[in-house]
């Protein structure tokens, strides 16, 4: 059988199947800058994926369940947030536990939602992009929430490397004690950073539940938000390749998915492995040049700050 | 105004507090969630906690509770000593999942020779090989190519997972078994079965594993050279090189050390409770096992507590959930709300709250 | 030692609380052990219709006692050992990998009876149920060959077991039946359950070609699929997904435990209830054919009809020779049908399907 598959279309739909993980990830990203691990990405996605989902039926209003996914992770964050900045307790053991939560209290809330249809995401119709050959079915066919994520990825760029904010933040995450010194809110900076860090996972949730599935089913992100914990590291903080991270995983799990149905004779089980496999590999592949990695991971990540210590 | 100020040395009386306070206030907190699902709190929370231990059915639930624990506590034991030098192994459910392949494919291997002093102990060495290597493939790439562990012990996971199906469909299947994924049961198999020692205590070999290897960790750490190294880096990477100690050693120590042991879990659960290999073998005790290891303080004597709170939680969950009809997510939330606490109130143990202004210093 | 004559008193205990019923005041206890959550909208979903089913139909004669996401192995035997103890008298356990424990537990208590689902280990108070879903595929199969214009079928694969081959086979011959150019093309998810890859998959499979999905994973994520392509034929899988109806999803196959779970509770409690091994079909209803929507033309609707009734009168099987296996050799010789050890191992593709079985 010849090769059949189509670039364009596998380019369009990778877009679609990484935005989870990319919003997922680029919050995150935002959380480790400020020296957070948040082991909890998984919990909040679905918490994400059912406020939106149900808030989206109860109003017939894709758009508000976004909006009430981003509120839903961000306060579930909050949680979190608040033991480990405030009651300093460890910070993988408690991210942790909130995955634990948030999967049984997802599946609490979305115990009336089983079976149901939400209302559809329309995609964006738009003019002249949209009709450029090649690039329009490709690039600029999408639902909204596809540029967003891109525009977050974006913002979250420049914001780091051009405002003070960003300055700040990436103070915070290097040396907690400099930057109190300097009179920062470390606390309140961290806080700003796991509620944004939130409010994306339960985006990239919301895009499961409504866009790219779209159902409600218990356990429905099946460990996307470990994926974008591990973009994060593959990216190591840097928001570009956060982006071309979460392209290359969806886009290698679409291309085997893509050459079993066109019945390429590899092992499916090499197939279905493979996602996995080249991500370590090019990982290995850019951080095997020593000058410039591992110099990029906050120096911060992952311990607790207390003023008077 | 409260505020928390830093103990010079950490509460000994708040250390063995602070959980039975956290226990205490995850029943209050639970029982509300309890009751907003229509549950007698009370019975709830007895069901969860008392049960299990002197309820009506404890002879069998005390054995079980050492079945569920046992390898929580083996796996949270060998991640505690590379979290303590800030080596991040997240991946040993991976680690499991190739213990058991390994071991079950040794065993199955000589199936159906009936040889149990050669076959057994070869099992275990496998195991643990099989978890050994499967760790090495992260410690060798972080020596090497200074490749981040996180990811590459992550993401082995799900390579391992794949593995793992693919053994219980082609290499590893039962060929008595009508074409079902799965392979033979190895407890079915006198020589290469891990079974009770005593009938209904639930005490296998991979339960004493994972006693041994809390003397042997605390030891470890209390008294050999290699756990000095290990605090020292942990606490100031920079004063660990002056004193000598080598990095990439260190770390290929604690991955492969790790490793081998969530291998060893893997292969006892896998000719033990379990049975067999098949695709869902799995399930989740790797990464259970890092909330273990941090509830525990990364102190092995913690971890043996923690481990056996945690699975005090799952069997008194189940039986909630069997008798009283309660969702398992309940029973996930509540879980949640527990190791919340714990850690929320882990602040009492190095910190004083203070009411009132801060003293002029 | 003190132990083990604990344990023997208690299981002998709870031997004598599971036989309380026997006259007739306490209620009958059922127990039912779940792979998945209640809330997975299909497989275990399905299971958990039937329990309350079985509810409804009984009302205070019965108490129904559940656990779901019981993973398969030591969970499991100790969630079934749970309920036994507990004075269970009838214990379901709905997935494959419960076979073993079930046998396990199963010797312990010889007074609580068991239920195992799709599995091939019986003993006297274990007995085994399957649904011949295959029977469900063979109509799909048909209505998808009239309907496809590409002559390209996607199918969507869990894990290459007999049970998922077995439907792939029947789909295919019966596809083929009605239109010799069609093609299959499989994608393995290599996932019992994960919503968006299934949705990629059917993506995948709609890009390259194919006008007409089956699925045997369980969530609408490939419903989703075709009707954003517009043009793409789908089924429901295990719930009637009747939300997609009329189209996409054009048919559906509905798994339909409730008779078979009533039908055994009901002999436990007239003490009629023996080790049995119930492999059941759209006859008896334990495989439910959901409407036909007028998506689909109207003769061809007609002649699925007919072929449902006929395979649930017993009068068509749906592998009836002459059928030859992939490498050519002869499976079934003309007239002849297949045998339930045949259909229950199966792990080879019939003449004509492309690509390997992984394994």
């Amino acid at each position: 059988m010849e090769l059949s598959i189509n670039p364009i279309l596998l380019v369009a739909s990778l877009m679609v199947a990484s935005t989870p993980i990319l919003l997922a990830a680029i919050g995150e990203m935002v959380v480790e800058k400020a020296g957070v691990l948040n082991l909890g990405v998984e919990g909040m996605m679905i918490v994400g994926a059912i406020c939106g989902f149900a808030i989206a039926v109860e109003t017939g209003s894709p758009a508000v369940g976004f909006v009430a996914a981003a509120l839903g992770g961000a306060i579930l964050s909050m949680l979190f947030g608040f033991l480990t900045q405030y009651l300093l307790s460890n910070q993988v053991a408690t991210g942790l536990a909130l995955t634990l939560f948030g999967l049984g209290l997802s599946s609490l809330m979305g115990q009336g939602y089983v079976g149901i249809k939400p209302p559809s995401t329309p995609k964006l119709d738009i003019p002249i992009l949209g009709d450029i050959p090649v690039l329009g079915p490709m690039i600029f066919s999408h639902d909204l929430m596809v540029y967003i994520s891109l525009a977050i990825v974006a913002g979250v760029w420049a914001f780091l490397k051009y405002t003070r904010g960003g300055l700040i933040l990436r103070a915070v995450g290097e040396s907690h004690d400099a930057a109190h010194a300097l009179g920062y809110n470390v606390i309140l900076v961290r806080l700003a950073a796991i509620g944004f860090g939130g409010a994306c996972a339960g985006l990239g949730g919301a895009y499961l539940s409504l866009v790219r599935v779209p159902q409600w089913t218990e356990g429905m992100t099946a460990g996307a938000g470990w994926i974008a914990l591990a973009i994060v590291v593959f990216a190591s903080w840097r928001a570009g390749r956060v982006l071309l991270g979460a392209y290359l995983f969806g886009g290698i799990t679409v291309l085997q998915l893509n050459l079993q149905a066109a019945g390429v004779a590899i092992p499916v089980e090499l197939l279905s492995m493979s996602p996995y496999l080249i991500t370590i590999l090019v990982l290995v592949i850019i951080s095997s040049d020593r000058n410039r990695a591992a110099l990029n991971a906050p120096a911060s990540l992952g311990r607790s700050f207390h003023a008077s210590s | 105004m409260i505020r928390l100020e830093k103990r010079p040395t950490p509460s000994q009386t708040w250390a063995y507090l602070t959980p039975l306070v956290a226990v205490v206030a995850t029943m209050i907190a639970g029982g509300i969630l309890f009751a907003f699902l229509d549950k007698d709190p009370v019975v709830a929370i007895r069901t969860i906690f008392w049960d299990p231990i002197f309820g009506e059915f404890a002879f069998y639930y005390r054995g079980q509770l050492l079945v569920k624990a046992g390898p929580l506590i083996l796996i949270a034991i060998g991640l505690s000593l590379g979290f303590k030098a800030g080596i991040w192994n997240i991946g040993a459910e991976g680690q499991y999942i190739m213990g058991a392949i390994f071991g079950a494919a040794v065993g199955l291997a000589f199936y159906p020779m009936e040889a149990r002093w050669l076959i057994f102990p070869l099992m275990i060495l496998a195991g643990a090989f099989g978890g050994f290597l499967w760790a090495m493939i992260p410690g060798i790439l972080k020596t090497r190519f200074n490749t981040n562990e996180i990811l590459v012990s992550l993401l082995l996971v799900y390579v391992a997972e794949s593995i793992l199906a693919s053994m219980s469909l082609g290499l590893l299947r039962n060929p008595e078994g009508a074409g079902f994924p799965g392979s033979r049961n190895l407890r079915q198999y006198e020589s290469a079965a891990n079974n009770e020692l005593i009938a209904g205590w639930g005490m296998h070999w991979g339960v004493v594993a994972a006693f041994i290897a809390v003397i042997f960790a605390y030891i470890l750490l209390s008294r050999h050279i290699m756990g000095f190294n290990i605090r020292l880096t942990g606490e100031s990477p920079r004063a660990a090189r002056f004193a000598g100690v080598n990095p990439n050693r260190l770390i290929l120590f604690c991955l492969g050390l790790s490793g081998a042991l969530a291998g060893l879990a893997g292969m006892f659960e896998v000719a033990g409770p379990a049975g067999q290999i098949s695709i869902d073998f799995n399930v989740g005790y790797g990464f259970t096992a890092i909330i273990v290891a941090f509830l525990g303080r990364l102190h092995p004597i913690g971890i043996l507590l923690a481990g056996m709170l945690m699975a005090l939680t799952y069997i008194g969950g189940e039986a909630a959930q069997a008798s009283l009809g309660l969702p398992a997510a309940a029973i996930q939330a509540f879980q949640g709300m527990l190791l919340f606490f714990l850690l929320a109130f882990d602040v009492l143990t190095n910190f004083r709250v203070r009411f009132g202004r801060e003293a002029a210093v | 030692m003190k132990k083990r004559t604990f344990l023997l008193t208690g299981v002998a205990a709870a031997a004598l609380a599971s036989g309380a019923f026997a006259d007739g005041h306490a209620p009958v206890k059922v127990g039912f052990i779940y792979v998945g959550p209640i809330g997975d909208g299909g497989w275990t979903y399905e299971h958990n219709k039937g329990r309350l089913a079985v509810e409804e139909h009984f009302g205070d004669k019965v108490e129904t006692v559940f656990q779901e996401n019981v993973p398969e192995g030591a969970d499991a035997e100790r969630a079934m050992t749970q309920m036994a103890l507990q004075g269970a008298d009838l214990i379901f356990t709905t997935s494959f990998g419960y076979m073993d424990p079930t046998i396990a537990v199963a010797a312990k208590f010889p007074d609580v009876k068991f239920e195992h689902a799709t599995g091939y280990k019986r003993a006297d108070n274990v007995s085994t149920y399957s649904a011949r879903f295959y029977e469900g595929r063979a109509i799909q199969g048909h209505i998808a060959g009239n309907m496809t214009k590409t002559n390209k079928i996607g199918y969507i694969a869990s894990f290459p077991i007999p049970e998922v081959i077995r439907g792939i086979n029947s789909a295919y011959l019966h596809a083929k039946k009605v239109n010799p150019d069609v093609e299959f093309s499989i994608v393995w998810a290599y996932t019992w359950f994960d919503p968006a890859k299934e949705a990629d998959a059917a993506k995948a499979l709609i890009e390259n070609g194919a006008d007409v999905i089956l699925q045997h994973t369980d969530s609408t994520a490939p419903q989703a699929a075709a009707a954003d392509a517009g043009n793409v034929v789908t089924f429901g899988q295990a719930s009637d997904m009747g939300e997609y109806a009329p189209f996409p999803r054009v048919s559906s196959i509905i798994d339909d435990w409730a008779p078979y779970y009533i039908q055994r509770v009901q002999a436990v409690m007239d003490g009629t209830w023996e080790s049995v091994d119930t492999w059941d079909g759209i006859g008896p209803g334990m495989v439910g054919i959901g409407e036909i929507t007028d998506a689909v033309p109207a003769d061809v609707k007609a002649e699925a009809e007919a072929m449902r009734d006929a395979i649930g009168a017993g009068e068509y099987h749906p592998f009836t020779g002459p059928i030859n296996k992939q490498d050519g050799s002869v499976w079934l010789a003309a007239g002849e049908t297949a045998s339930d050890g045949d259909l229950a191992g199966m792990s080879f593709y019939i003449e004509g399907l492309t690509g390997e079985i992984p394994n």
